[in-house]
């Protein structure tokens, strides 16, 4: 059992050494390959023609912000329901209407941003 | 095979042995990104009327995807002058690890399979959540005003799809018992999940669809308005390990819809005497096909009425679906 958690692990970080190795190998051989002719207008922003103008980093909508830490309420969430919906079988009815009262309780917190306008991406 | 490999005492033959088997499977998603790229522009050739690639390799134009890979990889690299050049190197290299490491826990049959792991399907979502990193870091490091707006659309994006994606995943997970993806397979033995779960297959189609980025929520690369979205600095092979990445998790994305919904390698019914294989690789390509379908079908949809369908109809729709499943079992069995 141990070595089956061992060599899956294995197995992941060789993927992730894969993962890394074939970007930088064909990048590696592509720099060999490719014409290299820099020039001034090459390395220009693009912006439809014209001359860019400022950074580009400017202040951003909130509107994200706020879908994000949406995002996090109910990612988290799910990673209370994930381990529940696992052992459901050996918990039995008292698990059932503790994780209903769960997700109707986040369900509020959904309603009450829907009524806030929090939803709304305008 | 597999499994006595897994069982076996880790070691450095272990590491060459995956190691080999990794690049072959490597070998395997490249030749299927090469010739799928090939499938879609084929069969969205049909679907507009159009006869699609047909001059480079042959009359069905075999030879297209490689023909244009080579191109890229002869296409000059410019790096803005503005950019964040470390991030803007990086940006490609983090949107692709991700995608093809998600491919490590997926069993195509009881033979060829990976890493086997109790919290198999967890991975993979933890996992691919990490490429919207790239995307973000790609569209911010490039620093062009459509870049970072459509850098900023895709993650607002695929987090809000992350949720309904992961929500109706659970239903699957209530059922089965089990998060490990072998397990999950197992337990679709004699019904298949898209019928005891049709509602769960259905948001979890939609979201993969919205995950992808393909039409119709392809609006973090939306042609006509962005230019490109995250991706416009891009250029040569940085740009194609962006669609690289793209492509895999459509291989990644078709084959975890195909092992938990569409009951993996299961035969169906009296026809058990098809390997498996042939069995995954037929299920596997239906749901390519409809993926295809829906790219030449469907319009795009609004940037409103993307964030709004996800939050107001999937992830309702997802929560009620799990408590109707737990009712259920806890009813009926």
């Amino acid at each position: 059992m141990s070595n089956i958690y061992a060599n899956s692990y294995l197995i992941i970080f060789v993927f992730l050494c894969l993962g890394v190795l074939l970007p930088i190998g064909a990048l590696t051989a592509g720099r060999w390959l490719r014409p290299h002719v820099p020039s001034d207008a090459k390395a220009t922003t693009y912006e439809s023609g014209n001359n860019p103008f400022h950074d580009s980093r400017v202040q951003f909508q909130v509107r994200y912000y706020l879908f994000a830490l949406l995002f996090v309420i109910f990612d988290i969430e799910t990673v209370f329901l994930y381990p529940w919906a696992v052992v459901y079988d050996q918990l039995g009815l008292f698990a059932l209407v503790e994780m209903i009262i769960f997700i109707v309780l986040l369900a509020i917190g959904l309603i009450y941003a829907w009524k806030k306008k929090v939803l709304r991406w305008m | 095979m597999m499994e006595q490999w897994l069982e076996s005492t880790p070691g450095w033959s272990n590491i060459a042995l995956f190691f080999g088997l990794g690049a072959l499977l490597l070998a395997v998603v490249l030749a299927f990104v090469t010739y799928g790229i090939l499938a879609e522009r084929k069969v969205m050739g049909f679907m507009q009327g159009r006869i699609g690639p047909n001059q480079v390799g042959g009359r069905f134009g075999l030879l297209q995807t490689v023909a244009d890979v080579l191109k890229l990889l002869l296409k000059e690299d410019t790096i803005p002058k503005a950019a964040d050049r470390p991030l803007y190197v990086l940006a490609p290299i983090i949107a692709f690890v991700p995608s093809f490491m998600v491919l490590a826990v997926l069993p195509f049959t009881d033979a060829f399979r990976f890493a086997d792991i109790g919290v198999g399907l967890l991975y993979y979502i933890a996992v691919s959540g990490l490429t919207t990193v790239g995307v973000v870091a790609g569209g911010w490091a490039s620093n062009n005003k459509y870049a970072l707006l459509g850098g900023m659309r895709a993650a607002a994006q695929m987090i809000s799809y992350e949720i309904p994606l992961v929500m109706s995943a659970l239903g699957v997970v209530l059922l089965a018992g089990s998060m490990n993806l072998v397990d999950i397979v197992a337990a679709q033995k004699d019904v298949w999940f898209i019928f005891a779960q049709p509602l769960a297959f259905l948001i979890f189609l939609i979201a993969a669809v919205a995950e992808l980025n393909r039409t119709p929520f392809d609006l973090p690369e939306a042609e006509s308005e962005l230019v490109a979205g995250f991706h416009v600095e891009y250029s040569g092979f940085r740009w194609a390990f962006f669609m690289l990445a793209e492509y895999v998790y459509l291989f990644a994305m078709a084959a975890l819809v195909t092992i938990l919904f569409l009951g993996g390698w299961h035969p169906v019914a009296f026809l058990g005497w098809i390997p498996g294989a042939v069995w995954f690789a037929l299920k596997f390509c239906a749901v390519v096909f409809v993926l295809i379908w829906f790219r030449a079908t469907f319009p795009r949809v609004r940037a409103d009425q993307l964030m709004e369908f996800a939050w107001k109809v999937l992830l309702p729709l997802s929560l009620v679906n799990i408590v109707l499943t737990a009712v259920v079992k806890a009813w009926f069995f």
